[in-house]
């Protein structure tokens, strides 16, 4: 009797709050949750890591209309609250490091004015609390309207199927227009039958997930298959094991060769890298003859170039690398030029001299760049058009650098070509590099050609060296570590040959990459050095040694 | 005839000019000597040049600025300290060599130096022949303890098994990823820490251990194989002691295949505020590192050093770091075993600096413990958007140095004190002291 009066009693208790908060209108109710709102979320300033997971999802169950943004903030490190009252604030995005902050109002996410850095303390997260709350937003990213969005959104609650997750994405499937995402949650759905206590369903599930290329999927159809220590299977039906496995097979099948695909374009990125720092030495070590020790320096000045372009045109951080194209070939050229005509023209036909000479030319650049910008890495910018991945499928994907930088070699190859074989000065130095006195007699100037060659190379070289601040370090030594590998290549393409140095490069990337896996960095690279020893043993002259008349004079 | 008398007054002129030349060096070698009376010369060994010089610079400075600032209060028992900077190169020879024109011609009082566990190898028999004191300011792999050399960096003990544990026991971390530089330091840090988890119950198809070379850049292959690796349905974790250079491209080419540090979190033991700030480190955000100290840390006295430090370096944009905390911390113990001992002479200062505190820039006490090493707390911190660390574990005290890991069962006897047994490696089952061949 008790039991029920109490009962009762509260039902008359909230039918009167009901009565009291419609009565009072909507300010009430919206100041009472605004409290426990912001209090919620107050927590989070002293909680502990730990704890902080808990706050996550008592925030999220206010049902406040702040929390996707406040959370937002909070995945982005943008949760601020003021050391001297202890009132929590956002800050605008992208306004992270700077020293003054401007102000949200949690509550209005209205501007609040702005305060110094050094006022504030910043809430923290960490990599699981960025999970959590990533998963917990997913739930809000999947009414939105672009389809992107919710593709992500989909995959983040996929990490953590719980009941409620599944029933927001069967609330979402029976809504959703877009294909990918419709697929998407189609397989997330399957992944949880998997677990359901209907065979059928399994079954069902099972062959949803037979055409998907997902690793978590094989993972998870592999665990239906294994057999436990005590001879008992993960799955208790014979036919959805029976079909896991064929599923698994199929999965496998054409996973392996996806990532065929994937070595043989890391082996093409890695090889046009390497076409790309070898071209400029083909033309002067090829074509002229000349051992250019300070090649590598040559493409630490692109590559500084690129840095300086960039720092000088701050706001145009995504086409600065464009600019720094020509502005580095200017620069490495102009250099080229200035170190032939002051040291190399002296030494012509004394190979060893000029390797000695050129490899101080090459210190002293070192030294220079270290004078000037320090030995500290320099930090060139990606701009965001060249991050990221190209995905082709779920086990398929090409970085957009590395695929920006083998069409980018093709383009300069492409360009050297043209240049060599169609214009005036091509000629010229294809003249006094076949037969110098002829050519002179015929009234080409040779110093000038020399010259003109020289700094082609060598803005050959500063090209590269755009391409390099992509990859590696900036800093004075980044020419040290590529100078072998532009030697070895033109050595073994063939001296002279514009198009050994593109064969040899890309098969030395193909092999590399492809003794990578099994024979380790270290071994791979050894491997690779082994096999060319063996082979200038039988080709002297590389893949593809210059025939005829020209090759007397070599 | 003419010409004769000119080609002799060229003669006499030019000898004038030897005598004088003469002359000047002598009173300069006299002032020189003169000089030396009044001063404690301090050596400082880092690379000014090579490879190692992006990293080693930063310390020279930082050692300079410890002795300007020490000239300003005083000096040093009433004499001023004079530095005498050397470019050891990069080159681990020239380590030896310049080490020993520091202690036999320039009788340097003590030596600031070296930052590569090659470059402390090349150096230690000069500094045990010579009777030199050493202050080696860098994490390390452990397994060594010289008279002659007091190690202010961290031990294994003090960076990387707190790592690891804070991984496996913080993060859940059942799937590790060793990737290392191909050298003593990752190699035996990798050992250590391989012996660590398999005692800790993990099993071996469980860890995948690999080293590539110095300065390595082509990491696409490698970091796909992490990802792969890191599919395998257990939360999988990058333990990296990957060497500052190749750290650029490791981690642009995670960036670029979208692993987060959410999916495979990777905890590096030799990237800190300096390596970052060459950095692009938009995608690196909330990839670990633990470390003794970092710059976001918010005490009295880091304030005070970053300060101190812009305005000697005169870049406010510089950022300061680990090593050369524990610079900060060598160079202040020394000053207090000298005032201590009363003396520079290196038997009576090392004979002071056991047991020696001196407050680190963090707010505890490091304090020299009888196996040279000293006490730290450990720290690990997630990347942050401008390349700061936000810090996300401390340890609850600070940890003492263990030169000899437990871990390793070819070490787990040996221990090291120069205090009362007087011995760097002494052997506990057989009590023996293999004197200072350390393997």
């Amino acid at each position: 009797m008790k039991k029920l009066f109490l009962r009762s009693g509260g039902q008359w208790l909230f039918l009167l709050l009901l009565l009291a908060s419609r009565s009072a209108g909507p300010l009430y109710a919206q100041s009472s949750s605004d409290a426990a709102f912001l209090s919620t979320v107050g927590q989070l300033r002293t909680a502990e890591f730990d704890a902080k997971d808990k706050i996550i999802d008592q925030v999220a169950q206010t049902g406040h209309p702040s929390v996707r943004p406040v959370l937002t903030a909070f995945l982005e490190g943008r949760l601020y609250y003021r050391t001297q009252d202890q009132k929590i604030f956002l800050v605008k995005a992208g306004e992270e490091d700077s020293t003054t902050l401007d102000l949200i109002d949690p509550l209005t996410l209205k501007p609040a004015g702005s305060a110094s850095s050094d006022s504030l303390t910043k809430i923290v997260t960490n990599n699981h609390l960025r999970r959590t709350l990533q998963t917990t937003l997913a739930r809000y990213g999947l009414s939105s309207p672009d389809a992107a969005v919710r593709l992500d959104s989909v995959r983040d609650i996929e990490r953590d199927l719980d009941e409620s997750n599944v029933q927001l994405l069967r609330a979402r499937s029976g809504v959703e227009t877009d294909p990918r995402v419709k697929e998407e949650i189609a397989a997330g759905l399957a992944l949880a039958a998997l677990d359901g206590s209907d065979a059928r369903a399994r079954l069902a599930a099972v062959s949803t997930l037979r055409n998907s290329l997902r690793q978590d999927v094989l993972n998870k159809l592999q665990g239906l298959i294994e057999k436990s220590p005590d001879g008992t299977f993960a799955e208790s039906d014979e036919r959805v094991r029976d079909a896991a496995a064929a599923a698994v097979k199929s999965i496998t099948r054409r996973r392996n060769f996806y990532s065929g695909i994937e070595t043989l374009f890391f082996g093409l990125s890695l090889g046009s890298v390497l076409v790309l720092i070898a071209t400029g030495l083909a033309i002067t070590f090829g074509v002229m003859g000349v051992i250019n020790m300070a090649h590598g320096e040559l493409m630490m000045l692109g590559a500084y170039t690129t840095y300086v372009v960039q720092v000088a045109m701050p706001s145009h951080g995504e086409i600065s690398i464009l600019v720094a194209i020509p502005a580095a070939f200017l620069v490495a050229a102009l250099v080229g030029i200035l170190i032939e005509r002051t040291v190399i023209r002296f030494l012509y036909g004394r190979p060893l001299e000029t390797l000695l000479a050129t490899f101080g030319v090459s210190l002293i650049l070192q030294q220079l760049v270290r004078s000037i910008f320090t030995a500290l890495n320099r930090s060139v910018v990606t701009p965001n058009w060249m991050s990221g991945t190209l995905q082709v499928n779920d086990a398929l994907s090409i970085t957009y650098n590395r695929l920006y930088i083998v069409i980018f070699t093709m383009m300069v190859f492409a360009a050297l070509l043209v240049v060599l074989k169609r214009t005036r000065m091509g000629l010229e130095i294809r003249a006094v590099s076949q037969n110098r006195a002829m050519a002179k007699a015929m009234g080409i100037r040779s110093e000038w050609v020399d010259a003109m060659t020289f700094g082609l190379g060598s803005g050959i070289a500063g090209i590269a060296g755009v391409a390099l601040s992509q990859l590696t370090n900036v800093n004075p030594s980044l020419g040290q570590s590529y100078i072998i590998d532009s030697f070895l290549v033109v050595v073994f393409g063939g001296v002279g040959n514009l198009w050994g140095a593109m064969t040899g490069g890309m098969s030395m990337g193909i092999v590399n990459e492809l003794l990578e896996p099994y024979a380790g960095a270290v071994l791979a690279k050894i491997f690779v050095l082994i096999a060319l020893i063996l082979f200038i043993q039988i080709r002297p002259r590389g893949l593809f040694p210059p025939t005829g008349r020209a090759s007397e004079n070599q | 005839m003419e010409l004769d008398t000119k080609k002799e007054d060229d003669l006499k002129y030019k000898k004038l000019c030897i005598a004088g030349v003469l002359l000047a060096f002598g009173m300069a070698l006299c002032g020189l000597a003169k000089a030396q009376q009044d001063t404690i010369k301090v050596g400082i060994l880092h690379s000014l040049s090579g490879t190692m010089a992006i990293s080693e610079t930063t310390l020279k400075d930082t050692d300079l600025m410890m002795i300007d600032e020490q000239n300003k209060k005083g000096g040093l028992l009433g004499k001023k300290l004079e530095a005498v900077v050397v470019d050891p190169a990069s080159n681990w020879p020239l380590f030896a060599e310049k080490a020993q024109e520091l202690l036999e011609k320039d009788k340097v009082a003590v030596v600031f130096g070296c930052w590569t566990s090659v470059s402390r190898k090349s150096v230690l028999p000069v500094f045990e022949k010579d009777d030199g004191l050493l202050f080696y300011p860098v994490q390390y792999e452990g397994e060594e303890s010289s008279k002659n050399v007091i190690y202010t960096g961290a031990a294994p003990n003090q960076q990387a098994i707190p790592a690891v544990e804070y991984l496996m026991n913080e993060v859940g971390v059942k799937r590790w990823v060793l990737e290392g530089t191909d050298y003593v330091y990752p190699r035996t840090t990798n050992k250590i820490l391989e012996a660590f988890l398999l005692a800790k119950g993990v099993k071996p198809e469980d860890i995948s251990i690999n080293y590539t070379p110095f300065g390595y850049s082509d990491w696409q292959a490698r970091v796909a194989a992490i990802k792969k690796f890191g599919s395998a349905g257990k939360k999988t974790a990058v333990v990296s002691t990957i060497n500052g250079d190749a750290n650029v491209p490791f981690y642009k080419e995670l960036g670029n295949e979208k692993i987060s540090a959410e999916d495979i979190p990777v905890m590096a033991f030799s990237v800190g505020e300096e390596e970052l700030s060459g950095m692009d480190t938009k995608p690196l955000v909330g990839h670990l590192a633990a470390w003794n100290y970092f710059e976001s840390i918010n005490t009295p006295a880091n304030k005070m050093f970053i300060n101190q430090w812009h305005t000697f370096i005169k870049n406010p944009k510089r950022t300061t770091n680990d090593p050369m905390e524990a610079s900060y911390i060598g160079f202040n113990l020394w000053v207090k075993a000298v005032q201590k001992a009363g003396t520079t002479d290196v038997e009576k200062v090392l004979a002071a600096l056991p047991g020696l505190e001196t407050p680190n820039l963090t707010g505890s006490m490091a304090k020299v413990l009888p196996n040279h090493h000293i006490t730290k707390p450990v720290f690990i911190g997630e990347i942050r958007g401008d390349g700061q660390f936000d810090v996300v574990w401390k340890s609850p005290t600070t940890v003492p140095g263990e030169a000899w890991s437990r871990y390793l069962p070819s070490d787990k006897d040996i221990v090291a004190d120069w205090v009362t047994l007087k011995c760097g490696n002494y052997n506990k089952a057989t009590k023996t002291c293999s004197g200072q061949n350390y393997k």
